[in-house]
């Protein structure tokens, strides 16, 4: 009797340890969420200096973002440039991280590749896609070093192209995320029986065959999340986009991303296409952790 | 690992076709390196050169104006300095809070049994992955109402719920943190909060130290919420600036003071980071999936 209400006592503290934590989410994401949601359904704007709204209106914001071409639009140009940028990183990771796990290639320098390859995560998204924006300016160094060793008779203007201003979006996400992308895959490689490449090679598997029978189809949860937490990290695709177009997603809007359009309703105070807007990027998001959760729960299961 | 790693090698030495690919491996490994650094490269040696040098076209070797373009950035309109302070002082304190705060709720979960326990927990989890910009739009409104519109609390206070920062450091309580050193600490009369502050979190200097240098990195790097939150040129932050910087109308800049601001903001980080690689890679990791 005595013994139990000393734990009860004790674990009272769990509570309170937990109030922080609790007070800020609650405070900071769960009230902000329940207000965004609640902004959806109201005409809410600024015309000039006119103020329209709020006015309840149902569900004639989803409409509208919908009906008007916008969040279609928007959500194609954002997937579009995932997508760019994601199947060379998911390859470039998978040969790399089967190369840095591959006990018979011994590769040296190890530490330093991985150092290198990791270093453009952590750089300021703003400053490197403004780093790219003088880069590939039209007088900028990347035409003038293509005009020197004479690929280009006059400089290409990379800024006025659709596809040359998504390429470069994407090349930017690409170099960001595929070292990341590259550990968490060799941490899942290294995580395989060693036993399984072993019995292979008794049986004579060139290195091959043992990627694709045995290193992929063992790699495939680890595949799964890395795919949806990028694509779920490609929904909010904002500073690169943002900030080498200045917020237009030119040419013709074919690079403005959904964050890009819903940081442009904040900016006007259009509180009730934005909310319309967010909600949509909720749902979205939140059926894609979902997912990811399954995964990762189930993992946690397996592993005690 | 290094014993299977030799008994496989062993096996498999099949001469000329590992040759082969670790000469692939190799020069693959090169062109990446290359791709990585070459931006970095280019931005080190165009933030030496002048105005003039740098319309003239480019040259890999580097100039000598470094210190003027220095100067000319510290004597611009851009408020840099005052700007990097913010973010400075911004990052610190949201990487502090963050790590201190979601050790708190790691310990929580980790240390007690309570009836809202694995609820909590998998709530945590479900929310992980919520994007804060879905909620800018609500947190917008309550920072005004609230009067943190325009201040730098707005972005420091939240950081005490960070569930990624939780998973990381409930992960590491797990491999780590054994409760008969809790239970032990009880017995010899230490309070829960004490054991906490003195026995925890020294235990969790690790964790901690990862999560503070991810914490103010991401905090550092934010554009989004800063940008709509701070609207004074004295409380922007690095980020909000390198975007002012591209919408004036650039052309009309010195160049070379621009390439500088970009490196301004980029080389500091990469400082931190060649010091601490070891620790930000293995922390990947961990916060990631199970290996």
């Amino acid at each position: 009797m005595n013994k139990k209400s000393k734990v009860v006592r004790y674990n009272k503290w769990g509570y309170i340890f937990l109030i922080p934590f609790v007070v800020a989410y609650l405070v900071f994401q769960m009230v902000p969420l329940v207000s965004t949601v609640y902004n959806s359904f109201f005409e809410n704007y600024r015309a000039g200096l006119m103020q329209i709204g709020p006015n309840y209106i149902g569900f004639e914001n989803f409409k509208t973002i919908i009906t008007n071409g916008d969040l279609p639009t928007y959500l194609q140009n954002t997937l579009i440039m995932w997508i760019l940028g994601f199947i060379p990183q998911i390859l470039l990771s998978l040969l790399l991280g089967a190369w840095f796990t591959d006990p018979s290639l011994r590769l040296k320098c190890q530490t330093f590749f991985k150092t290198v390859i990791y270093l453009p995560n952590l750089i300021m998204a703003s400053a490197f896609a403004m780093l790219f924006f003088t880069l590939f300016a039209d007088s900028g160094p990347v035409n003038s070093i293509l005009m020197q060793i004479g690929v280009l008779s006059h400089a290409y203007k990379f800024m006025s192209h659709v596809w040359s201003v998504r390429s470069l979006v994407a090349t930017m996400n690409c170099l960001m995320w595929f070292g990341n992308t590259t550990i968490l895959l060799m941490a899942g490689m290294m995580g395989i029986d060693p036993s399984l490449y072993e019995a292979a090679q008794v049986d004579g598997a060139t290195s091959t065959q043992i990627f694709y029978k045995i290193t992929l189809p063992l790699l495939k949860p680890i595949l799964i999340y890395v795919m949806i937490t990028s694509l779920i990290g490609g929904l909010q695709m904002f500073d690169v986009p943002q900030v080498l177009t200045n917020g237009t997603g030119d040419p013709m809007r074919s690079s403005m991303t959904l964050i890009m359009y819903l940081n442009k309703h904040l900016f006007s105070k259009n509180y009730g296409l934005g909310g319309a807007l967010s909600v949509f990027m909720f749902i979205i998001t939140g059926i894609l952790s979902l997912i990811v959760f399954k995964f990762t729960g189930k993992e946690d299961k397996d592993g005690r | 690992m290094a014993a299977n790693t030799n008994d496989i090698a062993g096996q498999t030495s099949k001469g000329a076709s590992v040759h082969a690919r670790r000469l692939l491996s190799y020069l693959v490994l090169i062109i990446v390196t290359f791709l990585c650094l070459f931006w970095f490269y280019v931005l080190f040696i165009n933030a030496t050169r002048s105005h003039s040098e740098l319309s003239a076209g480019f040259t890999p070797i580097p100039s000598t104006h470094f210190i003027d373009n220095w100067i000319s950035l510290k004597n611009g309109t851009q408020p840099v300095f005052t700007g990097m302070l913010n973010s400075l002082f911004i990052a610190v304190a949201t990487a502090a809070l963050a790590t201190y705060f979601s050790t708190m709720t790691a310990y929580a979960i980790h240390a007690y049994e309570f009836k809202a326990k694995k609820a909590m927990f998998t709530f945590i989890l479900m929310v992980m992955m919520i994007p804060t910009q879905v909620t800018a739009l609500g947190f917008l409104q309550l920072i005004g109402k609230i009067g943190l519109d325009n201040n730098a609390a707005a972005l420091i206070v939240p950081a005490i719920a960070s569930p990624a920062v939780f998973f990381y450091m409930k992960q590491y309580m797990d491999s780590t943190l054994p409760l008969s050193l809790i239970e032990a600490a009880r017995i010899d009369g230490s309070g829960e909060f004490r054991t906490f502050n003195q026995i925890v979190v020294p235990l969790m200097k690790p964790a901690i130290a990862v999560q503070a240098i991810f914490s103010f990195v991401t905090s550092w790097n934010n554009y989004f919420t800063p940008a709509l939150v701070l609207h004074d040129d004295a409380k922007k932050t690095l980020p909000i600036l390198i975007a002012q910087l591209r919408s004036a109308d650039f052309l009309k800049f010195d160049m070379g003071q621009v390439y500088m601001m970009i490196a301004f903001s980029i080389f500091p980080v990469i400082l931190v980071y060649l010091i601490v690689s070891r620790q930000i890679v293995g922390g990947v990791t961990l916060g990631g999936v199970k290996g």
